[in-house]
């Protein structure tokens, strides 16, 4: 397995062997073209953490030069239960506070709520399957979530500061979180609590990072390389297939070709931080947990559709938010997140991992269905749609079957995925475009995310006072 | 999407579970697996190649056709499907041919036929008493004997990791044991005759059957207090008994019969010549009688292993020492048919010829039925199975599988426990002091053999140290529920007549 298996060996072995100075820059001990350190400076902590113990168990692993591919049953083990620890550290405790804290439902919906989140394929699948540590940096998105939701907010921008200094990615939630936060001070009012409330988290935001870049601060070149690793500007709008505007739109049209490097940045800029303002906007004006929630899910939604240099596992970032709201809107969070599994296909058949997927993927539908009974939750009003269909209907007053309409998408999108699916294991594609079958997917992938989109904008800006009233469904 | 919202309701909380666990078993198609995989893909290609004249003669591999005739005639039906996956396992050259479509094949056909076991637990939670059952669905002993025997840790690493056919063959027996409940006799007796024609283990509970039939079936009714009636015996009963297994065993070992080839086919199936323990030693009486000459050996008692202190035992030992407590009192009614089953397949196991670890799955599953019934029986059960299961462990000695045999065996555990406390906590506790100690040991037992020995310097010395120590331990514990057992049966009250049955 020459990919993100061998990568985090790599950094174990690079961390351990290598002064701190050297971790991101390209020498003779290091070469940055094999799998060099290209996530932010904790996963580096955490791989010299791995070392410490692999060199307790057998200092092969990690040896310099030498142990490069290294493979043994062993060793396999040994890292699936670094994923499986540092999973049981953080992520799972924080999945299981998350449901414990909801509020006005009964016990066996919350642990069912917890089982569903925790069945979810795409992260079992990347996480176990692909190998990475996203659970990591989820774990500590959803610890951040968790505080900043109930009021400790000193403790939340802590631990997202970790999230963001484990993965780059990250940031891709950060402006909810800021959002959020701005809107509650000055809900506190700016001349008082909320001005202090302001200060002390701009200085836990920088004394946290300040604590986890300290051996890059002192040189300004050390700063820089790290930023030049973490920040590739060079590659280009996207790479390889991904389930984004971009890059279905460049079945139409070649714009990674066209365009210059420099244009193709602002235009992402401009697209991505023009589908999330209206949002964001909302969010700093009427601070709500419930908001905030739905306002992650669309920020990241919108990152991941018009970013720049977009991976297909960035995914994660937008179904992670979705969990959480997996109980106050099942059908639709049940349909995004098969949606999401999905739009990685080509990924997991790469690595060989179609059965669990579907066995995974199966699971997770079933357990979702019988737990929150989707299928009977498709109402207006559970599907959150109630005062945007009450605006719409005063200048189109027949229009009153939106269920069915979102009834019959969901059938045709899970008919399609099925087919699709089908069609990409039993046939060869043919000769002239070899890579038709992952380009399918990905347009499939991004009209349903599209759709997403706009529903999710829709909850946000028609959620109103009655939302109150509807708490009591849920 | 209505009708979707029905299906996918909760009232189908059965398909639920044995969908959850056909989908475990799905991921668990590409682990170790044992050389019971070469074992069936030998028999797949005998039965597919060869003339039933040479099935039981056959012997390129080691690993020669030893299961009676139906079996023979089971791996010749899946053998056809065989050849659309991989014709080259149907090659008997082609020894230890493993391809990836060979192993679907195979891992598949398992995970299929266990279907019969689920329809044979169906049948046995409609046997279940539900007055105990509370409100809530997790606390009906229905569902708890489904998780117990959908979700077994034992036949999932057995039959699922190890490789082996189990699953569809203990849903012959269970469901023979649910006919007997309903007192479809003739049914019961039909199911169990073909059963011993898949699998000749199960020649061990063959005399409860024989018993109970005899008893309930051919005298066909009762004094009032519940004893037997002698003069209402019926003998068109008891031929019409003797016809079904007589025509069972014809259509099993006529052709053979024929072929002249019984002896063969009976010398493959009782190999008395492999010795008193297998390989690795179930946790049985006998495993405590080496341990025990093994010290003394040690200690210079005697200079032989397996010598002159202890004298050794002839097949017939073990199976006279199996059914004492078979005395046909009257009393028996299917509860206690049941318990004399899971005694005689407990004595065989403690102290059969040649026993396989695996054997002790064979009191497990049915012990599972009685464990939501009595407080005593849920006690006996959760030793005896976390014992039986723990002693598996050595089975699945692969890395890999380290991790999901130890979270699979806590999960069953743990579940077994909590759900027959919450069922029986208007009961004294199930479990004293000692019990609770001697099952807690398990856990630095396990540290111990598989995190701690493999760093120590006994590990060169002495390399079969923690088998020796899992199987002594485990013995102890299965005798002990042997023992518990036995008592509740000497001791319990005879059946009320008004007890429904």
């Amino acid at each position: 397995m020459f990919g993100d298996y061998e990568a985090q060996r790599h950094w174990q072995e690079i961390t351990f062997n290598l002064p701190v100075k050297q971790w991101y820059f390209n020498s003779s001990d290091n070469n940055l073209q094999y799998w060099g350190l290209d996530y932010p400076p904790l996963t580096a902590y955490h791989s010299l953490l791995c070392a410490y113990v692999a060199k307790f168990i057998n200092p092969d692993w990690i040896a310099l030069h030498s142990s490069r591919g290294y493979e043994s049953q062993a060793h396999k083990l040994f890292m699936r239960t670094t994923v499986l620890i540092a999973d049981l550290l953080i992520y799972i405790p924080a999945v299981v506070l998350y449901c414990c804290c909801l509020k006005e439902i009964s016990t066996k919906k919350k642990i069912a709520h917890a089982l569903c989140i925790l069945l979810y394929p795409g992260l079992i699948l990347i996480d176990y399957g692909h190998f990475q540590y996203n659970s990591v940096s989820l774990g500590f998105a959803l610890w951040g979530v968790l505080g900043v939701s109930y009021d400790w907010d000193l403790l939340g921008s802590l631990a997202f500061c970790l999230a963001i200094n484990y993965k780059q990615m990250e940031l891709y939630h950060s402006l909810p979180f800021f959002c959020f936060l701005l809107g509650k001070c000055f809900k506190k009012g700016l001349k008082g609590k909320g001005f202090v409330l302001l200060i002390k988290l701009a200085c836990t935001v920088v004394a946290s990072f300040i604590l986890c870049w300290l051996p890059f601060f002192t040189e300004r070149e050390q700063t820089q390389q790290v930023l030049r690793r973490l920040f590739p500007v060079d590659r280009g709008l996207f790479e390889d297939k991904v389930a984004n505007i971009w890059c279905s739109f460049s079945i139409f049209l070649k714009i990674k070709d066209i365009l210059p490097h420099h244009i193709q940045i602002i235009i992402s800029f401009c697209f991505t931080f023009l589908s999330l303002l209206p949002a964001c906007i909302k969010l700093t004006l009427q601070p709500s947990p419930k908001g905030f929630r739905f306002t992650l899910v669309s920020c990241a939604l919108s990152f991941f559709l018009f970013s720049y240099q977009v991976h297909e596992k960035s995914i994660l970032l937008v179904s992670l938010p979705v969990c959480l709201v997996l109980s106050e809107i099942p059908f639709m969070s049940t349909w995004f997140l098969l949606v999401s599994t999905f739009s990685m296909l080509p990924l997991l058949l790469k690595d060989e991992l179609l059965m669990p997927s579907v066995v995974t993927t199966m699971a997770f539908f079933i357990a979702c269905a019988i737990s929150f009974s989707i299928f009977e939750k498709t109402s207006e009003e559970e599907l959150q749609l109630k005062s945007f269909s009450i605006s719409v209907r005063k200048y189109l007053p027949c229009f009153t079957f939106f269920p069915r309409i979102i009834q019959y998408l969901f059938l045709i999108s899970v008919i399609t995925m099925v087919l699709l699916t089908l069609t990409t294991i039993t046939l060869e594609p043919p000769q002239k475009l070899p890579d038709l079958f992952s380009v399918l997917i990905c347009f499939v992938s991004c009209l349903n995310f599209l759709f997403f989109l706009v529903y999710f904008n829709i909850i946000i800006m028609w959620d109103s006072k009655n939302g109150r009233n509807q708490k009591k469904i849920n | 999407m209505a009708a979707l919202g029905i299906a996918t309701g909760g009232r189908n909380w059965f398909s639920a579970l044995a969908l959850g666990v056909t989908l475990l078993k799905c991921l668990l198609i590409p682990t170790y697996h044992s050389t019971d995989f070469e074992v069936h893909r030998n028999w797949l290609a005998i039965t597919h190649s060869l003339p039933v004249s040479q099935w039981y003669y056959e012997a390129t591999s080691e690993w020669t056709l030893d299961y009676p005739p139906f079996f023979a005639w089971f791996e010749y039906a899946l053998s056809h499907i065989a050849k659309y996956f991989d014709q080259e396992m149907l090659n008997v050259h082609n020894l230890n041919y493993s391809s990836s479509r060979t192993l679907l094949f195979q891992r598949f056909s398992v995970i299929l036929t266990d279907e019969l076991f689920v329809y044979a637990v169906h049948e046995c939670c409609k046997c279940i008493d539900g007055k105990k059952a509370g409100k809530e669905l997790t606390e009906k002993p229905k569902f708890i004997l489904s998780v117990l025997l959908l979700w077994n840790f034992g036949l999932l690493i057995v039959d699922h990791i190890h490789f082996q056919y189990n699953g569809f063959l203990f849903g012959l027996m269970l469901l023979s044991i649910a006919r007997l409940f309903q007192k479809r006799y003739t049914e019961g007796a039909f199911l169990f005759a073909v059963l011993l024609h898949f699998k000749h283990i199960y020649l061990y509970v063959a005399p409860a059957y024989g018993i109970y039939l005899l008893r309930s079936y051919c005298f066909t009714a009762n004094k009032p207090d519940g004893s037997v009636r002698w003069n209402s015996f019926s003998f068109v009963r008891l031929i019409s008994l003797g016809l079904i297994v007589f025509l069972v065993s014809a259509l099993s070992l006529g052709p053979f019969l024929a072929l002249n080839q019984l002896p063969q086919v009976l010398s493959r199936l009782f190999p008395f010549k492999r010795g008193l323990c297998h390989a690795y030693w179930a946790p049985n009486f006998w495993a405590l009688y080496n341990a025990l000459d093994k010290v003394l050996s040690v200690i210079g008692l005697n200079d032989k292993w397996f010598g002159s202190a202890v004298p050794t035992h002839s097949p017939s030992f073990s199976d006279s020492h199996g059914h004492p407590h078979l005395h046909s009192d009257g009393h028996i009614g299917p509860r206690g048919f049941l318990r004399c089953l899971i005694l005689c397949a407990l004595s065989s196991f403690l102290f059969g010829w040649h026993v396989h670890e695996k054997a002790i799955l064979l009191a497990v599953l049915p012990m599972s039925l009685l464990s939501v019934g009595k407080a005593g029986d849920a006690s006996i059960f959760l030793i005896l199975t976390t014992t039986g299961h723990y002693s598996l462990f050595p089975l699945l000695f692969t890395a890999p599988e380290l991790p999901i045999k130890i979270l699979l065996m806590l999960l069953f555990t743990i579940y077994s426990i909590s759900s027959l406390k919450t069922l029986f906590r208007k009961e004294k506790p199930l479990f004293n002091w000692m019990e609770t100690f001697y099952l807690l040991g398990l856990g630095p037992l396990e540290v111990f053999c598989e995190f701690v020995f493999p760093f120590t310097s006994w590990k060169l010395k002495y390399p079969f140290s923690p088998l020796l120590l899992t199987s002594v331990y485990c013995a102890v514990g299965i005798t002990y529920a042997w023992f518990k057992l036995y008592v509740s049966v000497l001791t319990d009250p005879p059946v009320r007549k008004t007890k429904k049955q």
